[in-house]
């Protein structure tokens, strides 16, 4: 519970500055600071037993079935971390309130530090890997929000995302390393994965498990070849440099390290890849930092540097080389967390961060000069500091290292080196900014010392560096004792922390560093104009074209699959069913089944021509669209006939009635379209489509053959027993339609009211331009209406309408039925349209077609919830014969009920269509207001049915 | 008898007519209707869930005719889930859309609940045919929606939208055609039993239908290279319209699931696991086309639209992976990607209202007025869809990453799937700091976010940390589903042996 609430005050602790802001931005500091600092009693509190060599569990259940737990471990490593974490987060809170300008929220900064400070502590208290890897995550997410915390500034932006890229992509490399590890181990608890360290360093998938691990840390921590990030970050305010950037989040790679040491490390690969990874960082960084002109930029590096000789350390893996390791994590994060607020307070003061302006600042501002002096000598590695204990621990472990046989020379070699120019450019800081004549050009003049708060978190990071290195056995010993123990568990090594070993081979090498050093700073005017020539370039600029040329690409690419043409998208569409046919009928070892073909008689042959010449004859003349139309016309009426003749009068009967309707609506949408369409295909497309074309129909027309001689047996029997007995209905059709289907039957109406509302939206208030005369350019006829159809036409209707009832009536015995019916109506309404014009029909009929078409769709439902109340489910029918004087014995279905919904949805829905398209129609013979929309882009109003 | 099964389908028809009699009633007369129409929803989905945790198949055969020669709803788990999952995003498509997003109001409420019909009953079908009328009521509703608010540039994506899916449709009905030839039945467990026992004469006819369908779904869930027309159509429909969408995909993901689990899953004997050797690739490819999409995307909408094809992708590969876990991944994500998308569609709209003339253009523009806020929301959506924990893409991400099994699976799948996830974070970020960081130095003029609006945004992005946080009951959920539906003969047992209530259909006597 203590180690959830370690984690859990400062993610609580995000909330209050945001309250207390308005307080002033002292309360928001003082708030802020409230989290952390029980966070830190209570590890304070826990030291004591960490240090007896104990480990505080706590298991909380997450995704169990993921095994994904919030288990968290307080070791000696999470202590020692964790009190970086937590101390110099609270140290920033402090510094942060003087630091930032009033016009910048306080309290965002404040929220996402604790934020930050809540992630690292998980990541260093996890014991679950996944959940370490989630915390990980979330740190990369709030670093990126605190680099953009000035997002106005172009820098800021790009570093930001640079800065995501990079860790985003470690962290993904992290999770695929976590998972391969959880599939050798069977778990991703920690305990387990230490526990199985052989089996995974024997197991074949162990170089991959290392390398995507190594991945996750060597991006965070700033590790060569991805240490490009870093110094970018530095556009983040420097409270935020100061602890992301040196203290914590750049060490949650080497904490990685060190966490994962016991399961991962003591291989040749993890020797080869760490060592090196390490040591190409802890060179470039070096040599790099000293020719930064940016105060933070030369930080940075360095920073790069010494990561990169921790990283070195852990990957020598001897036991004394770990302990190293910790200690100058330790130590590096207070002498340069220091700097960094030195640098801070020294841009904060005099405006930039230029160290070609910024000179002689001890005359000004002496305080803050002595303690960065001092923390720069720390970083130095000058003796009495602690920078100085733990870079002769590293000199002494690389001339320790035999691994390399004949070429271990080089690790001491380098490593003095890079201590070359450790110290040059700590020099360089040192003598550049506080010495080195007096200020240029400085955009604030004169600088004084900062406001007193400001520099106390300086003053307590610099006497640790300096407690640190001068009795090191009475401050931070239990704390290296114990992160050691729980890295290197029982095989502690014996070791001596002292300032003085002697005379001995690390002591000249530090004394060849010192001096060479100063050699190389004596030198630098030439080695800066040497630099300036050779190696000057920006990786920002770098990865930014990379971005953009990716984009780009991106760009391309899609634009070429997708060209938002409606012809390729359906060619793709039939290509692919083609292949899915194709592929079937492939597999097909004969393609008839034993079902005979039966003969070719003279009326189905010529039935079967006239289909195809129908067919033909719409794809060649669909330039001509009337024409088009009508040949389509004709290929509707033979599949009528071929219903008939296949004994489906019902089904006949109603393409029949569907084919006169939907020609009727086509021509008066025709109307309002050019009457030829140009050819605007290509040769090239023209055979392509003939040829899917030609695939689409064969391959169709092969799998129905070899569907229809197949021997067949359906649920159809079943109906053609039970249509009388249990529907009530000989006319199976119907029977089907209203009762065993009745569901599909109220989906399709259903799907028929919705187009009348559709249609509605779209028609409704829509201008069109008209056409004044036909393709040959012969007017309209003035007489739109001739007499004699429309006096035909109206005696016709109750004719018409008389035979609809009967077709209804008689539906559920005969052919006939509520859909055909309401067909038969609507026609015969269509024709008083045809006759007498909208004007006149509107007149007559008022009524509101898109009401009568989901009333029909009420009744239906209605009826299928009638059901319910006999305790039935939805659309259980019932019937009963009534017998009615006179007229004899009548039948009385529910599905009945249910078929009248049908009829008047059906006429509702095909009479909404006619009358909205009739009315676009009307308005060409009656002048138009001006201000009608071109047909382009027509415009769909609200307006009142 | 219950009648639960059939009120997701039976509520939105019944509102939407109410809807469309009461056209021209006071609009918060509409809003309400339609606002407690989907409350019910919820309350019946979630009922339905209960219902279904415990393993329990429910069977509701139409007209108390017997399967397979009636029409049957079957509530299961994964039915369930998926009904639950639509009324959940329509809820806050609603909300959102009730705060001044609906205007006119009189067609879209309607035609929201018209939507919600089809896709609840396509999700609670049992027959194939009558799959094929629902997906025709969604399409025609989701045709009407995708214009709604007019356009040229909607009259366009959705002619190309209306086009496609009517081919489609005319596909399936082939297919459907196709399979009742050679097995003779519609109802799906039926059809299992009859794949099952199929002659070798009928595989490779089976093979035709089956491969036919797997088309005609892979248009509906936009796999590639069918989901060209979705970006722009999507890009271009009115907020609440658009996250309605976003379970417009998982619907062709569902009956991929349920067809291929089914009829042609692990016991369907020749014709077993049919589809998933066909899936495999085609999803990996959906995933890296869709992801670089999403970084080509010059506007932030079609970026989104994108993210929907990424997770289109990410959801076929669990598909095709067969397993329990990477079904229940499947599940899991379905979920994650369906609300979080929603979520982001919603809070396009806020952003884009607020840049004036650059609208969702990704260049610089004017300030966001309320950009801590917006940016905030943003910044979480976009961790959530590109999984970054501990939001609720991370554990779906998770899932499917760990059920890989065999070793091609595993490289193909996490190195696709995880540079996906790289490329997304680059897109994001660019497209993140863009609306909000680099800006012009001025505020566009912009009324500020409705409260009402912006509290569904959140509300629904909170899931993300709902699902995650709390998730092991919802894991648990998925498991015992991807059980379920991998063991097709429960669906078919339960189908088949479906009693229907006695004493109807016996007529009336003659007198």
């Amino acid at each position: 519970m203590m180690l959830l609430a370690i984690i859990l005050l400062p993610m609580i602790g995000a909330a209050v500055p945001f309250m207390t802001e308005r307080m002033g931005r002292t309360l928001c500091a003082y708030s802020a600071a409230i989290g952390p600092l029980i966070a830190l009693g209570l590890l304070v509190s826990s030291a004591p037993t960490i240090f007896g060599g104990e480990v505080l569990y706590s298991q909380t259940s997450w995704l169990p079935s993921l095994g994904l737990n919030l288990n968290l471990r307080l070791d000696g490593l999470s202590l020692m971390f964790g009190f970086l974490i937590v101390g110099i987060g609270l140290l920033v809170i402090l510094y942060a309130r003087y630091y930032l300008a009033q016009r910048d929220s306080l309290a965002k900064l404040y929220a996402l530090l604790q934020l930050f400070m809540m992630a690292m502590l998980g990541i260093v208290m996890s014991d679950n890997l996944m959940l370490l890897i989630v915390f990980w995550e979330i740190t990369s997410l709030v670093s990126f929000l605190l680099i953009g915390y000035w997002s106005n500034q172009s820098d800021a932006r790009k570093g930001a995302r640079m800065a995501l890229a990079v860790t985003g992509a470690g962290g993904l490399c992290l999770i695929a390393g976590a998972l391969l590890i959880e599939r050798i181990v069977g778990s991703f608890e920690l305990g387990a994965i230490f526990a199985a360290g052989d089996e995974i360093r024997a197991h074949s998938s162990y170089p991959v498990i290392l390398i995507l691990v190594l991945l996750g840390a060597f991006t965070k921590s700033a590790q060569f070849p991805f240490q490009f990030w870093l110094p970018h970050a530095m556009s983040a305010p420097t409270p935020v440099s100061a602890y992301l950037h040196s203290a914590t989040m750049v060490k949650a790679g080497v904490f990685l390290l060190a966490r994962m040491y016991p399961a991962l490390a003591g291989t040749e690969w993890w020797f080869y890849l760490v060592t090196f990874t390490g040591m190409a960082t802890m060179l470039f960084g070096a040599y790099n930092a000293l020719f930064k002109h940016d105060l933070k930029g030369l930080l940075a590096y360095s920073t790069i540097s010494h990561l990169g000789l921790i990283t070195m350390l852990f990957g020598f893996g001897t036991q004394l080389a770990v302990v190293a390791g910790i200690f100058h994590i330790i130590n590096h994060a207070t002498f340069k967390a220091s700097l960094f607020m030195a640098a801070g307070i020294i841009d904060h003061e005099t405006g930039t961060r230029d160290m070609r302006k910024i000179n002689g600042m001890w005359k000004y501002m002496p305080h803050t000069a002595l303690l960065a002096m001092v923390a720069a000598l720390a970083m130095a590695g000058v003796p009495l500091l602690n920078g100085f204990l733990s870079k002769e621990m590293f000199f002494s472990e690389a001339l320790h290292l035999e691994s390399m046989g004949m070429f271990s020379w080089i690790f001491p070699l380098l490593a003095t080196l890079a201590g070359v120019f450790s110290v040059a450019y700590s020099v360089r800081f040192i003598h550049d900014v506080f010495f080195n004549g007096e200020p240029i050009d400085l955009p604030k003049f004169p600088p004084h010392e900062p406001p007193r708060y400001m520099i106390v978190p300086v003053e307590v990071l610099v006497g640790l560096c300096l407690l640190v290195g001068i009795v090191p056995n009475l401050t931070v010993a239990p704390f290296l004792e114990a992160a050691s123990l729980a890295v290197l568990g029982e095989q502690m090594p014996e070791y001596h922390i002292a300032i003085w070993h002697g005379v001995n081979l690390p002591l000249i090498m530090s004394m060849v560093a010192m001096a060479g050093g100063l050699i190389m700073y004596s030198q630098r005017t030439g080695l800066f104009a040497f630099y300036e020539r050779k190696f000057r370039h920006d990786e920002k600029i770098v990865f930014e074209s990379r971005v953009q040329f990716s984009v780009r690409v991106a760009q391309r690419f899609t634009d070429f699959i997708q060209n938002n043409s409606l012809q390729r998208y359906m060619a793709l569409l039939i290509a692919t069913a083609v292949a899915a046919i194709g592929y079937a009928l492939w597999t097909m070892p004969q393609l008839l089944g034993p079902v005979a073909i039966s003969d070719i008689e003279p009326v189905s042959l010529l039935g079967a021509v006239i289909l195809i010449i129908g067919a033909f004859g719409t794809v060649l003349l669909h330039h001509n669209r009337l024409a088009a139309l009508l040949l389509l016309s004709v290929v509707g009426l033979i599949v009528s006939l071929i219903f008939v003749r296949y004994s489906a009068p019902d089904l006949a009967l109603t393409q029949l009635s569907v084919e006169v309707v939907t020609i009727v609506l086509l021509m008066l949408a025709l109307y309002f379209m050019p009457q030829l369409t140009p050819n605007e295909s290509g040769n090239k497309r023209v055979a392509r489509d003939i040829l899917l074309a030609g695939a689409a129909g064969i391959g169709m027309g092969l799998i129905t053959l070899a569907i229809l001689t197949q021997p067949f047996s359906s649920i159809s029997d079943y109906y053609l027993a039970n249509s009388v007995s249990g529907g009530g209905g000989a006319n199976v059709v119907n029977v089907i339609l209203v009762d065993f289907r009745g569901f599909d039957t109220l989906g399709e109406i259903t799907v028929l009211a919705i187009a009348a509302v559709g249609i509605y939206a779209m028609l409704n208030g829509l201008h069109l331009p008209l056409p004044q005369a036909d393709g040959e350019g012969r007017r309209w006829d003035k007489e739109p209406h001739p007499p004699i159809l429309a006096v035909m036409a109206r005696i016709l209707l109750p004719l018409a309408l008389m035979v609809s009832m009967f077709i209804f009536l008689r539906g559920h015995n005969a052919p006939g039925g509520g859909f055909i019916a309401g067909l038969v109506t609507s026609v015969a309404l269509i024709l008083q349209y045809v006759a007498s014009g909208t004007a006149w029909m509107q007149q007559r009929l008022r009524w509101r077609y898109r009401r009568v078409a989901v009333s029909g769709v009420l009744i239906a439902t209605l009826t299928g919830i009638g059901s319910w109340v006999f305790g039935y489910p939805f659309l259980t029918s019932t019937f009963s014969h009534i017998h009615w004087p006179v007229v004899g014995d009548f039948e009385l279905a529910s599905a009945m009920a249910f078929d009248i919904g049908v009829y008047i949805t059906v006429v509702g829905a095909t009479m909404l269509i006619l009358a909205h398209l009739g009315k676009l129609a009307q308005s060409s013979h009656s002048p138009r207001p001006a201000t009608s929309k071109p047909y382009s882009s027509p415009e769909l109003t609200k307006g009142e049915d | 008898m219950s009648h639960l099964a059939i009120a997701p389908v039976l509520i939105p028809l019944l509102t939407g007519i109410l809807l469309l009699l009461g056209t021209g009633r006071p609009l918060v007369i509409q809003r309400s209707i339609s606002f407690l129409s989907i409350l019910a929803q919820v309350a019946v989905a979630a009922a339905l869930i209960i219902g279904a945790a415990g393993g329990e198949i429910t069977v509701y055969a139409l007209g108390n005719w017997a399967p397979p020669f009636g029409i049957v709803l079957v509530v299961d788990r994964l039915s369930a889930l998926m009904v639950f999952t639509t009324v959940v995003l329509a809820f806050f498509s609603l909300w959102y859309a009730v705060r001044g997003n609906d205007t006119p109001a009189d067609s879209l409420h309607s035609v929201v609940h018209f939507l919600l019909m089809g896709v609840n009953g396509a999700f609670l079908t049992g027959d194939l045919f009558n799959l094929f009328v629902f997906f025709e009521v969604l399409l025609i509703a989701s045709y009407t929606l995708l214009l709604h608010g007019g356009g040229a540039a909607r009259i366009k994506s959705g002619l190309h939208y209306v086009l496609l899916n009517l081919a489609g449709s005319s596909l399936f009905l082939l297919a459907a055609a196709i399979l009742y030839g050679v097995t003779g039945t519609l109802n799906m467990a039926d059809m299992a039993v009859k794949v099952a026992n199929a002659t070798p004469e009928q595989t490779p006819l089976l093979t035709a239908g089956a491969l036919l369908l797997l088309v005609v779904f892979g248009l509906k869930a936009a796999m590639v290279p069918l989901y060209f027309w979705l970006p722009r159509a999507y890009a271009s429909a009115s907020a609440p319209v658009a996250a309605m969408f976003c379970i417009m995909t998982k619907i062709g993901l569902y009956a991929i699931i349920r067809v291929y689990s089914l009829v042609f899953g692990s016991e369907a004997g020749e014709l077993a696991n049919i589809a998933q050797p066909f899936l495999w690739p085609l999803a990996l490819i959906t995933l890296a086309l869709g992801a670089t999409g999403a970084l080509a995307a010059r506007e932030l909408r079609l970026q989104i639209a994108y993210l929907v094809v990424v997770s289109v992708g990410t959801l076929l590969a669990g598909i095709a992976l067969n397993n329990v876990q990477a079904l229940s991944a499947t599940l899991y994500y379905l979920v994650h990607s369906t609300w979080i998308c929603g979520a982001l569609f919603l809070l396009a709209d806020l952003i884009m209202r607020q840049r004036g003339a650059t609208a969702d253009r990704i260049i610089t523009g004017p300030a966001v007025r309320q950009a801590v806020k917006l940016g905030g929301l943003f910044f979480i959506a976009a961790a959530a869809i590109i999984g970054m924990p501990p939001l609720s893409g991370f554990v779906g991400k998770l899932m499917i990453l760990s059920a890989a099994q065999t070793d091609q699976q595993t490289f193909w799948l996490w190195a696709i799937l995880l540079l996906a996830s790289f490329v997304m974070i680059t897109a994001l970020s660019r497209s993140g700091s863009t609306l909000f960081w680099r800006t012009e130095n001025r505020v566009a003029k912009a009324d500020k976010a409705d409260r009402g609006a912006l509290l569904a945004v959140i509300s629904m992005l909170s899931l993300a940390l709902v699902l995650s946080v709390a998730g092991d009951p919802v894991v648990r959920f998925t498991e015992a589903l991807a059980q379920q539906t991998l063991t097709p003969s429960l669906y078919i047992d339960a189908v088949l042996s479906h009693e229907t209530l006695s004493g109807a259909h016996t007529g009336g006597a003659h007198d």
